[in-house]
């Protein structure tokens, strides 16, 4: 079981590093999306201070959703997902390797580049750091989370739209925690209750969502 | 071995097929014949498991397969229609990627060996992008040249290739059966395969 993980994983990443652009324009979305906001309600730091936790989290959902279409989409084209549907180990299993890499080259990658987007907006170091841990701690949720969207909307036309409609919802507690966990950083409170939901999240999704996710696969799939 | 009872197939509003039925023992080769549309695929993919059939059974070695779950499918060797490979990926990584996928991997030596046999020495490692449709279906079918598991179903294995190709999957195909595998397969064109015995199931007449 852990050797059909790591193959998943290993060629998934090998698979994003030769598609190195999708990451890229990720990235991109997420550094534009957050720019934005300082130049529509005006340079002042005391608002963009105040709002930075938000934003950066809203705009990492965002550039989250860009990469889901395709999690199960090529797979299912190419026939690959008939033939990890047809091997031995259950489904789910490599359904969490996707979910891992998934989360290596979108979640991973933000929360790097989230310190740098983090000083854009004048935090103070403890809450950029917090920034960091709880992008750390949230990001796999919204891998998993996401996972099932997109395996609910394989094949369909216009599934886009459609994924983000069904998983932006599901996506608010991470939103509502992760943001917390900053604004009370900033705020001079602890964090430690924020980031553990956060992280029971997390576990909870990787653990619960890939058997929900391969349920959705196999009916895509018939 | 294989053998499937009174299958029924429903797609949308229509029945494709109703009140199939066959048996196949080690040794033998099962040739799906019909014209388009008439269900083949469907049937193989119930065969597989991918769909549940609307009525019937399949039993493998006299045990339902929907209750033997993995068991039979660590026996199954299924090739669609679809090749399975990555544009991005070059040969030799598809085929170990979908050797380790599958459960049993397999030694870059024999790899190589098998994108020989296919006649893809010298393309390893070109990406499959690059590669014409009948050179990705030989890395799809590279996959056969090492497989020693039980049951093979192929769709359309022929589709794409060159004679000389065909000529190499025929013997492939033959190898196995002579090994006590078995085989079920679609096709279109008259390919002898060398056989104890071919069964034919015609669909939709």
């Amino acid at each position: 079981m852990l050797a059909l993980l790591k193959t998943v994983v290993a060629r998934d990443l090998r698979l994003a590093m030769r598609r190195q652009a999708d990451i890229v324009s990720a990235l991109f979305f997420f550094i534009i999306v957050v720019s934005l906001f300082p130049l529509g309600v005006g340079p002042e730091a005391d608002l963009l201070r105040r709002l930075a936790p938000g934003v950066l989290w809203v705009a990492a959902l965002l550039a989250t959703m860009l990469s889901l279409p395709r999690l199960f989409a090529d797979d299912f084209r190419d026939g690959t997902l008939e033939q990890l549907a047809l091997g031995p180990q259950p489904l789910a299993v490599a359904v969490f390797g996707k979910t891992l890499a998934h989360w290596l080259s979108s979640g991973l990658p933000l929360t790097l580049l989230s310190p740098l987007i983090g000083a854009q907006f004048d935090l103070p170091a403890d809450a950029v750091w917090m920034l960091v841990l709880a992008l750390l701690i949230g990001t796999p949720a919204l891998s998993a989370i996401g996972a099932i969207g997109a395996a609910l909307t394989l094949g369909l036309r216009g599934g886009g739209v459609l994924l983000s409609l069904l998983v932006l919802p599901l996506y608010i507690p991470v939103l509502i925690f992760g943001a917390g966990a900053v604004d009370a950083t900033a705020g001079g409170l602890g964090a430690q209750a924020h980031l553990s939901v956060l992280g029971a999240l997390s576990l909870a999704g990787l653990f619960f969502a890939p058997w929900a996710t391969a349920a959705a696969l196999r009916v895509a799939l018939e | 071995m294989l053998e499937a009872s009174n299958l029924e197939c429903v797609r949308g509003e229509r029945r494709l097929f109703a009140g199939v039925g066959f048996r196949l023992d080690a040794g033998e080769l099962l040739s799906l014949q019909g014209a388009n549309g008439s269900g083949k695929t469907s049937l193989l993919r119930m065969l597989c498991g991918l769909t549940a059939p609307a009525a019937g059974e399949i039993r493998w070695r006299g045990q339902a397969t929907a209750k033997l779950g993995g068991e039979f499918r660590a026996e199954l060797c299924y090739l669609g229609h679809h090749n399975a490979i990555k544009e991005e990926l070059t040969p030799l990584e598809n085929l170990l990627t979908s050797a380790r996928l599958a459960g049993e991997p397999l030694a870059e030596d024999n790899a190589l060996d098998a994108l020989e046999t296919v006649g893809l020495a010298g393309r390893e490692d070109l990406a499959c992008r690059y590669l014409s449709q009948g050179q990705k279906r030989r890395v799809a079918l590279a996959r056969l040249v090492h497989e020693r598991r039980a049951l093979w179903i192929l769709d359309e294995p022929y589709v794409a290739l060159d004679v000389a190709a065909v000529d190499m999957v025929a013997g492939l195909i033959g190898a196995h059966l002579q090994r006590g595998g078995l085989a079920v397969l679609t096709t279109h064109q008259p390919v002898a395969v060398a056989a104890g015995s071919i069964r034919e199931l015609r669909l939709g007449s």
